[in-house]
């Protein structure tokens, strides 16, 4: 084999090549979803019962921990995994290119985040820590946080938002320019599709997060009254800039995912993806109506009632596409011939759990009803639906689908499918209830609650011992793996994986196509 | 697959209309509170129609999912098929949607200009959310002004709820349209006013009015708690309403001027 990898230091230290970033990415990814998971842990340790279970009375250590597990899980968790990981890898792969189009530019956006997080998680042992929540809010992020533990929080999100830009330029460069001879536009695998939406997401959305944080950067060192209001200035506007980029954000999270369910579903059921022009531009409008809806996370601030009954309407049109994405799956499913490995068992769920985080976030579009709903726990349900079994459940699908091809290794179809199940009956325990909850009234990120809220809120914290100790689970069946070592076929799955990929060898060889593929 | 779910979503199903506590939760709620106000009674109506949409589409999923799962999995279909298209289908599932979505959407705006509509206001209260502590003004009664702050754990009496009693409660007349106006101290952070049996959230933001408004059917006591995150505090300011008869409201109002006597010089002073 005359595959010249470079040694290992400068292969992943210097690396330049889109595969070992990629998995670079997915290491990165692993280790933060794992601190977040401790972080989730000890939140559901501390609402257990009521009455403060492990805090004692330091609640600002509380929102500390809210604080650090939202801002985890979404910028050092699910955006490295999906964009960063599997996108680095393998879009390259589903286009014939020979790597990205900036592999420099690459190198960089991932190491910028490796200070980002020793930012981020450092915050949390100075003066306090950070806990204004992810969502930042002035006054409280502002005037009423002094230390430097926010500052350090700002510029940790500033590193990860320049990551983040960087990783788009170059994906949208990269799917733009570098597509084999043959493969058009529509002929892209819809996973590529994803990947270059959400890069358009994040290339448009970031800057306006950059710009409002940067505001507030000024706002509590040098002076300035942007988010001020005794010196002129407006706390509502600070809403608006982050939520500008906040829902897009949202989309961001879970459009990748689409992509890697669309591959899955159609792998396992040994047919073409159903309508394939309707999935691609579907997520196309999600992207563009995205832009358009941010206000409905700020029912309850005192817009105007004409401007209300707008972002009603906007929030209600994404149901349109987010559907047709669903029934096509489903329609891919039929008449298949379906084998049920662990990437498919985790698609599926997806499928079916999304859907339930989806219609609930059509009872929370409702601004009449958000206002019992808004900042209670059933906000947290469905964000959780929709992220943490949405998202998380895409990426483990991902994951298992993709597994052999990163490391040339077999897992156990055995531990996986155990690892799925622990996963779904855990994270459902956690989330169901929390409908429950939010219903009759419990608010958000609270560390005691009433007494009445104690049981369902029990239930939760039983199912989050178990999501936690599968997700820990995961990391065995990866370790698992490796020991083992079983030597991976280029194409485990059959007839049905029909992609670039699943033509060359597993792992990839250093470089991936010596001659270019040709679509036919 | 998904069995849980199901079965936990029949169980919310089967339990939906079950009315729960007047103004306070119970252990084990899975639904709304009963309504206090005509509003939230509105608005438990709206999200019952939404939520049997929701739950019809959601075991419609579910069963289109587990009828492909038995009936197209490799054992029972050898040979999978290649469609990828059918037209009607999708339009089918484009605009069967849209055409739900606006069903949804005209009981929705109808209740959102409800809530909206401040033409018959009785009175004006006030409340002004603290670091961690709500005050509430009187503007329509000499300014009378006092501060509900939680009543800590161990100075409960007998029978008042943990988390939810303030020493203060904030008094209101049965079968009145009362205008809230919502805001938080200028130099403080962002509140929000919320009791969930009135049907009644909105966020008091340091250097703006909001208004809401609620007119309470019965007397009895309604309870809320601080929905925005506000600091350390934020568990800790819980609101209690107290709604009596209107009669009972005037004996009231003359006994807390003379409590509040001195609160009412100092907002006097600020105005």
């Amino acid at each position: 084999m005359s595959d010249h990898a470079p040694s290992f230091f400068k292969r992943y230290f210097f690396s330049t090549n889109h595969k070992d970033i990629g998995v670079l990415y997915i290491i990165f990814a692993i280790i933060a979803g794992l601190i977040g998971g401790i972080f989730s842990l000890l939140i559901r340790m501390e609402l257990a019962e009521p009455g403060m279970q492990i805090l004692g009375d330091d609640y600002q250590q509380y929102n500390v921990w809210i604080t650090a597990h939202g801002l985890l899980m979404i910028f050092f968790m699910i955006m490295p995994a999906m964009v960063g990981g599997f996108g680095n890898y393998f879009v390259p792969l589903l286009i014939g290119a020979p790597d990205m189009a900036f592999p420099r530019m690459n190198n960089l956006s991932f190491w910028l985040l490796v200070p980002s997080i020793i930012l981020l998680i450092g915050s949390g042992f100075v003066d306090g820590g950070a806990g204004p929540g992810w969502t930042l809010y002035a006054p409280l992020s502002t005037t009423h946080h002094s230390g430097p533990a926010v500052d350090m929080a700002i510029l940790a999100m500033h590193l990860a938002g320049a990551s983040s830009i960087l990783g788009a330029i170059n994906f949208i460069t990269t799917i733009f320019n570098m597509r084999a001879p043959g493969m058009t536009m529509h002929k892209m695998p819809l996973f590529v599709w994803s990947i270059l939406i959400t890069a358009f997401l994040l290339l448009l959305s970031l800057p306006v997060l950059a710009g409002a944080i940067t505001m507030m950067l000024t706002d509590r060192n040098f002076g300035t009254a942007f988010f001020n209001p005794e010196m002129g200035g407006d706390p509502v506007l600070f809403q608006h800039l982050f939520w500008f980029f906040g829902h897009p954000e949202v989309y961001i999270l879970i459009l990748p995912g689409f992509g890697m369910v669309s591959h899955i579903i159609s792998t396992f059921s040994k047919k073409p993806v159903f309508g394939y022009l309707g999935m691609a531009y579907a997520m196309a409008a999600i992207g563009v109506v995205g832009f358009v809806v941010w206000a409905h996370h700020m029912y309850t601030t005192g817009l105007d009632v004409d401007t209300r009954a707008y972002f009603l309407a906007a929030t209600m049109v994404i149901a349109v596409p987010t559907g047709i994405k669903i029934f096509s799956w489903i329609a891919t499913m039929w008449g298949g011939s379906i084998e049920f490995k662990t990437p498919m068992l985790f698609a599926i769920a997806m499928i079916f759990l999304f859907t339930l985080g989806g219609v609930t976030g059509v009872v929370l579009a409702n601004t009449g009803i958000d206002v019992a709903l808004h900042d209670t726990y059933y906000v947290v349900a469905h964000f959780h639906y929709v992220m943490s079994m949405g998202a998380l459940f895409s990426i483990y699908a991902g994951f298992y689908y993709w597994f052999s091809k990163m490391s040339g290794r077999e897992y156990s179809e055995f531990l996986g499918k155990i690892h799925f199940w622990l996963t779904f009956i855990g994270v459902n325990i956690t989330f169901f209830p929390m409908h429950f909850s939010g219903l009759a009234g419990m608010p958000r990120r609270i560390p005691d609650y009433p007494d009445a809220f104690a049981g369902w809120n029990y239930v939760s914290s039983i199912g989050a011992y178990i999501s936690v100790f599968a997700a820990f689970f995961f990391v065995f069946v990866i370790l698992e793996a490796f020991i083992k070592s079983r030597k991976a076929k280029a194409n485990p799955w059959g007839e049905g994986a029909t992609t670039f990929e699943w033509k060359l060898s597993s792992p990839p060889p250093f470089h991936s196509f010596n001659e270019l593929p040709k679509v036919k | 697959m998904g069995v849980f779910n199901f079965l936990l979503f029949s169980f919310l199903i089967f339990f939906q209309n079950l009315a729960f506590a007047k103004g306070q939760p119970v252990e084990w709620q899975i639904g709304f509170p009963e309504a206090g106000s005509t509003l939230m009674q509105e608005l438990i109506d709206l999200h019952d129609v939404v939520f049997w949409i929701i739950t019809v589409i959601t075991i419609f999923v579910f069963g289109l999912l587990a009828y492909v799962c038995v009936k197209f999995s490799a054992k029972n279909n050898k040979k999978p098929s290649q469609t990828t298209h059918n037209p009607l289908l999708e339009v089918a599932w484009t605009l069967i949607p849209v055409v739900i979505l606006v069903i949804m959407a005209i009981p929705s705006f109808r209740l959102l200009y409800k809530q909206n509509n401040f033409s018959n206001m009785d009175m004006t209260i006030k409340a002004t959310g603290q670091m961690w502590y709500w005050e509430y003004e009187y503007p329509d009664y000499d300014g009378l002004a006092f501060d509900a702050m939680i009543v800590a754990d161990e100075d409960l009496e007998e029978g008042q709820l943990r988390l939810l009693t303030t020493d203060n409660a904030l008094v209101v007349p049965t079968n009145t349209n009362i205008k809230m106006q919502i805001t938080s101290d200028p130099a403080g952070v962002i509140h929000s006013w919320a009791v969930p049996s009135l049907g009644v959230k909105m966020d008091g933001i340091p250097g703006r009015l909001n208004e809401t408004y609620f007119n309470v059917e019965e007397p009895g006591m309604y309870y809320g708690q601080c929905s925005e995150l506000c600091g350390p505090g934020h568990g800790f300011m819980p609101i209690m309403v107290r709604a009596v008869s209107p009669e009972e409201f005037a004996s009231w109002l003359d006994s807390a001027k003379e409590e509040f006597a001195s609160n009412k010089d100092e907002q006097f002073v600020l105005k």
